[in-house]
């Protein structure tokens, strides 16, 4: 065998592999054997790590100069705009499914809540992140003042918003829907949650990604199982393009 | 493998890697091309790298893909997909970050067992001078790769390349990708603070993703240099035809 053909050979090994990944990636075997490194990662993580672990919080010195916006930036939906036009004097806050008290409430009611203040880094999927500062009552007071059913195991955001037609949404679980970190900020670096970064509420998952801190929320259920809503996938990005339910990784 | 029979010269084969050597060396063989493919397409979603906690858009990089790669993108042709998809690229990255790690992870303690890493990995005093260096830099010049006296052993510079993989790179470029997980971040911050932030975590991870691309290219012509068939044998069978 002579250089040149072991070169070619090496050469054609490694088109090969690229090729070869690309038909494994649209096989559903291929997909069904790598899509369960997600569930292996979440395992490992809440084995080995404390399920109450808070993110780093930072200084105001920290923060990022700008805070980079992306996803929705401008909800086209009219009630949304309207609301928007109206400096969301109307808009309400529903939480409902499994709870015993559904709830309808103001912006005054959710500032009204105790609050809570943190610095926290954003992690963009793609690869970027910003530090900013948010203020927002705990999703776990809210769930509290609803009463959540024993029979509740994840909260789902439903959004004003759309993306490629479709409505954006998300969903947690239980530990991180009740965790200490996990606000509802309608304040952003001390002013009012501006319209690009979800006014007038959003969620803050902090130790997940970006694509799971929902903006523009307008509801949200608690429900015993995600598969029958949407997609079923748990998240817009989940459904639409395959991006892990669970994104701490 | 059938060898080619001479009646005088009967060809001296030595063994020369472990089972779990070699089972090794093919794992992560694959796995640092998976990664390396996929985390190329990962970089693609956001072409710029930064130092410190943060970095976005609005903060300066230090390093733009599109100083390399018109339109800011690396080609299909050395991304896995070849097409852009971000979340298909975390997918094949995230699998095989776990096979990278638990594989070294299992190398490291069979080769603590089999005394591999004690008999055949250890750098001497003497191999560092920088005589000894600059002899075994003449030798790799005249294509002489072994001792003839000692033909099992790896030479000095061979095994400093493989203890910086094995015991600098790999680890590096595994913690650094535990350090960019939200999720790690909050239950282990000492993590990310001890690569100065996740962005730094982010940086160092590409950094050391090349340093170990450029040491597959070494390593690949250093084998085909050394004799392609017979090295590749040896890490397929163990067998290793000392060479004449």
């Amino acid at each position: 065998m002579t250089l040149i053909t072991r070169r070619s050979l090496l050469i054609a090994g490694a088109g090969g592999l690229v090729a070869g990944c690309d038909s494994i990636g649209k096989s559903e075997a291929g997909r069904d054997l790598l899509f369960k490194a997600e569930a292996v990662h979440k395992s490992l993580q809440r084995a080995i790590t404390d399920r109450n672990a808070l993110a780093r919080e930072f200084s105001e010195t920290d923060m990022s100069p700008r805070f980079r916006a992306n996803g929705s930036l401008f909800p086209a939906d009219p009630a949304y705009r309207a609301l928007m036009r109206g400096n969301f004097a109307d808009w309400r806050l529903k939480v409902d499914g499994l709870v015993s008290r559904p709830l309808n409430l103001s912006l005054a009611d959710i500032r009204s809540l105790p609050q809570r203040v943190q610095i926290t880094r954003h992690d963009c999927v793609e690869g970027w992140s910003a530090i900013g500062k948010w203020h927002g009552p705990k999703l776990s007071t809210l769930l509290d003042l609803a009463g959540l059913r024993d029979s509740a195991r994840f909260l789902v955001f439903h959004c004003a918003d759309t993306l490629y037609g479709r409505p954006y949404y998300e969903s947690i679980d239980l530990i991180d829907a009740f965790h200490p970190q996990t606000i509802l900020a309608w304040a952003m670096n001390n002013r009012t949650l501006p319209v690009e970064h979800g006014a007038p509420l959003r969620l803050r998952v902090e130790r997940q990604l970006g694509y799971k801190h929902a903006k523009y929320v307008m509801r949200i259920e608690a429900v015993a199982a995600i598969d029958a809503i949407h997609g079923g996938k748990g998240g817009l990005w989940e459904d639409i393009a395959d991006y892990e339910w669970y994104a701490g990784i | 493998m059938a060898e080619p029979e001479t009646p005088l010269e009967t060809p001296d084969v030595i063994r020369r890697h472990a089972l779990t050597t070699r089972i090794w060396h093919w794992i992560t063989a694959i796995s640092v091309i998976v990664l390396l493919g996929s985390g190329l397409m990962i970089l693609n979603a956001h072409g710029q790298l930064y130092w410190g906690q943060y970095g976005a858009n609005y903060d300066q990089p230090w390093f733009r893909v599109a100083w390399i790669f018109e339109g800011g993108r690396v080609p299909g042709w050395l991304t896995i997909p070849s097409t852009y998809n971000l979340a298909l690229a975390r997918r094949w990255h995230l699998f095989f970050a776990l096979v990278l790690a638990f594989a070294l992870l299992a190398f490291m303690v069979a080769s603590l067992l089999n005394r591999h890493f004690q008999r055949d990995l250890r750098v001497r005093a003497r191999e560092l001078t920088p005589a000894h260096l600059a002899g075994e830099v003449r030798a790799h010049a005249a294509l002489r790769f072994h001792d003839p006296e000692n033909p099992r052993a790896y030479n000095g510079l061979q095994k400093l390349s493989y203890v910086a993989v094995i015991f600098v790179l790999l680890p590096l470029v595994i913690f650094t990708g535990l350090a960019m997980s939200p999720g790690m971040d909050a239950a282990w911050p000492w993590l990310t603070e001890i690569f100065g932030g996740r962005q730094s975590a982010r940086s160092i991870h590409f950094i050391v993703a090349m340093l170990l691309a450029g040491f597959i290219v070494v390593h690949l012509a250093l084998v085909i240099l050394a004799g392609a068939w017979n090295e590749v044998r040896s890490m397929i069978t163990g067998k290793w035809k000392v060479p004449k």
